[in-house]
C-alpha cells in the first residue's frame, strides 16, 4: 500500500487549520505537555541526584507528549470527522483509508515531533541533564511511538460516541500507561510480577527505548525486548483498527 | 468500452441487526443517461447508491461501475466518479475555499476552486465557514466537490433536498448540462417532481424491491388515467352508460380507465345527447406521484405507512 504525498499534505493542511481553530484541542496540544513536564520533575521519586531527576523527567515528558499530543487530540479528531460524515465522504474520493487516517494523524504527528525535539535539547540545557548518549534507539522509538498510538487512538474513536465522551475513553489508556510504562516512577521500583506485566503494557516497549538511549547503558537484549513489545502492539494496533474502526456514526 | 455503465444485479444488503434494505435490486444505466431512483424514506434508496459507491460490499448479489466492482477495485473506479451523499460531510470550521482546497488536494485532474464554486453559484461565499452555509447551500457545496474532479459518473443522493425552489431549478439545470456534456447520472429522490423533470429513465424502489422501471412516461402509461365531474342533482349516476366504470360518491363521480380519449368521448357525447352539464370536468392522465402512491398502498405490506408520504407535489 502506497501513501500519495500530495493527498497526505491536503488532508493534513486542512486538519491543521481545523486543529489551530479549536482552542480546547490546541491548549490540550500546546500547553499540557509543559504543565506535565512540570509536574513529572516535582513528583519523580525513588532517584538520587539532580541530573537522575532530570533525566527521568525529560523521558517522562516524551511518553507525555506521546499520550497528549498524539493519542488524546487524535481520539477527538477521529471522533469530530466521524461524527460530521467528514470520514465517510473522504472514502467516497480517492483517498485511501490509510491515507485519510495517516493524513488526519499528520499535524499531530508533526506537532509532537516538535515538542519533543524541544523538550530533549532545551530541557536538557535547563535541568542539566546530559543530551542522551545513544540517539538511535529514540530516533526509532519516538516515530514508532506516534504510529502505535495512533492506532490507539483510532481504536479508541471507535467507542467513543462523540467528542465529549473522549475525556472519558482516554482514561484507561493513559493511567495505564502514565503509571504502567514507566512516566512517573521507574518500573524497577515494583514488584517484580508486576514490572514484567507492566513492561508489556502499549507504550512501554518505547518508553524503555528512550530510557536506554537516553542513559545509553541498556543490553541488547533489552532493546531488543522492548522494539519486540513495540512491533507486537504496532502489528495488533494495525489488525484492530481494521477490523473494527468506525468510518461512519452509528444510527 | 461498453455501453453500460452502472450495473445491478440481484444486488442484496443486509445490516447486522439483521434488517435487509435492499433485497435483490437489478437495473443498469447507460452512458450519458439520467437514472432516478425513486421511493420513500427507508426504501432502500441510500443503501443502494452506497453499495455503487463502493462504502460497503454487497451481502448478495452485484454492483458494477464501468464493468468494475466499486468495492474491491477502489482505486480504479474512484478517479471516475463524483459522489454527494445525503448528507455533509465537511468539517463545519472549514471555510468553503479550504473545503475546495482539501477536496481538490485529494481529486486527480481537479477543475480550478473559482470555477468549482461558480457552477454551483457559491462564488462569492468562498471565505464563509461550512457551519455558517444554510442548507442548500451546504448542498451546492457538496455537489461541487462531486464535480471537482469532472467525473464520468455523478452520484447524487437527494441532491436538492433543502433548497429553495430557485436553488433547485438551478440544480436541474445544471444536471442537465453535465448531461449533455455525457456525464451519467444515478440520483435518489423523494421528490417526483424531480424525477419527472430530470430521469431519462426512473425505477422505483419500495421496501427493499425494485417494483417498476422505465421512463417518466411508461412508468405513468401503467396506470389508469382518471375523469371526474358532478352529475347535476336531477341526474342520478345509474344513467352513466355501462361501458363507464364509474365510482360515485353522492354526485361526485370518478372514472378510471386504461382507455382516457374513448372513454372520455363516450362521456362527452353521453352528455351532449341528454343535455347533461357535467361540473368540474377534469380529465388527465395519471402523474408519476399518482403511479407512485397507488404502488406503494398495493404493496405496503404493514398498510400505509402514512408518515412516509411522498414530497412530490406541483
Amino acid at each position: 500500500m502506497t501513501l500519495n504525498p500530495g493527498r497526505l499534505a491536503a488532508l493534513g493542511r486542512s486538519e491543521l487549520t481545523l486543529l489551530v481553530r479549536n482552542r480546547a484541542a490546541l491548549s490540550v496540544a500546546l500547553l499540557m505537555p509543559l504543565v506535565m513536564v512540570f509536574v513529572l520533575r516535582t513528583s519523580v521519586t525513588g532517584l538520587d541526584g539532580a541530573a537522575a531527576v532530570g533525566e527521568a523527567t525529560l523521558t517522562g515528558g516524551i511518553g507525555m507528549v506521546l499520550m497528549l499530543v498524539v493519542y488524546m487530540n487524535l481520539v477527538s479528531a477521529y471522533v469530530a470527522r466521524r461524527e460530521e460524515l467528514v470520514l465517510k465522504r473522504l472514502r467516497t474520493g480517492e483517498a485511501g483509508d490509510l491515507e485519510i487516517l495517516a493524513g488526519t494523524a499528520l499535524p499531530a504527528a508533526v506537532l509532537a515531533l516538535g515538542q519533543i525535539a524541544v523538550l530533549v535539547v532545551a530541557g536538557s540545557l535547563a535541568l542539566d541533564v546530559p543530551l542522551p548518549r545513544d540517539p538511535l534507539p529514540i530516533a526509532a522509538a519516538v516515530p514508532a511511538g506516534i504510529v502505535l498510538l495512533a492506532g490507539m487512538s483510532a481504536l479508541t474513536s471507535a467507542v467513543t460516541r462523540n467528542v465529549e465522551s473522549a475525556g472519558i475513553t482516554t482514561l484507561p489508556l493513559f493511567l495505564l500507561t502514565s503509571l504502567g510504562s514507566g512516566l512517573f516512577l521507574p518500573t524497577d521500583v515494583l514488584p517484580d510480577a508486576l514490572a514484567s506485566f507492566c513492561e508489556l503494557l502499549p507504550l512501554s516497549g518505547v518508553m524503555a527505548l528512550v530510557r536506554a538511549g537516553w542513559s545509553g547503558d541498556a543490553g541488547d537484549g533489552d532493546l531488543t525486548a522492548a522494539a519486540l513489545t513495540t512491533l507486537a502492539w504496532m502489528a495488533i494496533s494495525v489488525f484492530a483498527v481494521q477490523r473494527w474502526f468506525r468510518w461512519e456514526p452509528r444510527r | 468500452m461498453t455501453d453500460t455503465v452502472i450495473e445491478v444485479e440481484g444486488l442484496r444488503r443486509g445490516y447486522s441487526g439483521g434488517f435487509e434494505a435492499v433485497r435483490g435490486v437489478s437495473f443498469s444505466v447507460r452512458r450519458g443517461e439520467i437514472f432516478a431512483l425513486l421511493g420513500t424514506n427507508g426504501a432502500g434508496k441510500t443503501s443502494t447508491v452506497e453499495l455503487l459507491e463502493g462504502l460497503a460490499a454487497p451481502s448478495g448479489g452485484r454492483a458494477r461501475v464501468f464493468g468494475l466492482d466499486p468495492y474491491t477495485r477502489r482505486a480504479e473506479v474512484r478517479p471516475r466518479t463524483g459522489v454527494m451523499l445525503q448528507e455533509g460531510g465537511f468539517p463545519s470550521d472549514l471555510s468553503v475555499a479550504e473545503t475546495v482546497r482539501m477536496w481538490g488536494g485529494v481529486t486527480s485532474g481537479a477543475r480550478p476552486a473559482g470555477e468549482a464554486l461558480e457552477l454551483v453559484g457559491l462564488g462569492a461565499r468562498s471565505s464563509v465557514r461550512v457551519k455558517q452555509l444554510s442548507g442548500g447551500e451546504r448542498r451546492r457545496l457538496d455537489l461541487a466537490m462531486a464535480l471537482l474532479g469532472r467525473p464520468e459518473v455523478l452520484f447524487l443522493d437527494e441532491p436538492t433536498t433543502g433548497m429553495d425552489p430557485e436553488g433547485r431549478r438551478d440544480t436541474w439545470a445544471l444536471v442537465r448540462e453535465l448531461r449533455a456534456q455525457g456525464t451519467t447520472v444515478l440520483l435518489t429522490t423523494h421528490y417526483l417532481e424531480e424525477a419527472e423533470e430530470l430521469a431519462d429513465r426512473l425505477a422505483i424502489l419500495h421496501e427493499g424491491e425494485l417494483v417498476l422501471t422505465g421512463t417518466p412516461a411508461e412508468v405513468t402509461a401503467t396506470r389508469p388515467a382518471r375523469i371526474r365531474f358532478t352529475l347535476p342533482a336531477d341526474v342520478p349516476p345509474a344513467w352513466l352508460p355501462l361501458t363507464l366504470r364509474a365510482a360515485a360518491h353522492g354526485r361526485d363521480v370518478e372514472v378510471r380507465t386504461g382507455r382516457l380519449q374513448a372513454d372520455l368521448t363516450e362521456l362527452l357525447r353521453w352528455a351532449h345527447d341528454h343535455g347533461v352539464e357535467l361540473g368540474g370536468l377534469d380529465a388527465r392522465s395519471a402523474s408519476l406521484e399518482e403511479a407512485f402512491l397507488e404502488i406503494a398502498r398495493n404493496r405496503g405490506s404493514a398498510g400505509g405507512r402514512t408518515e412516509d408520504t411522498m414530497a412530490g407535489t406541483r
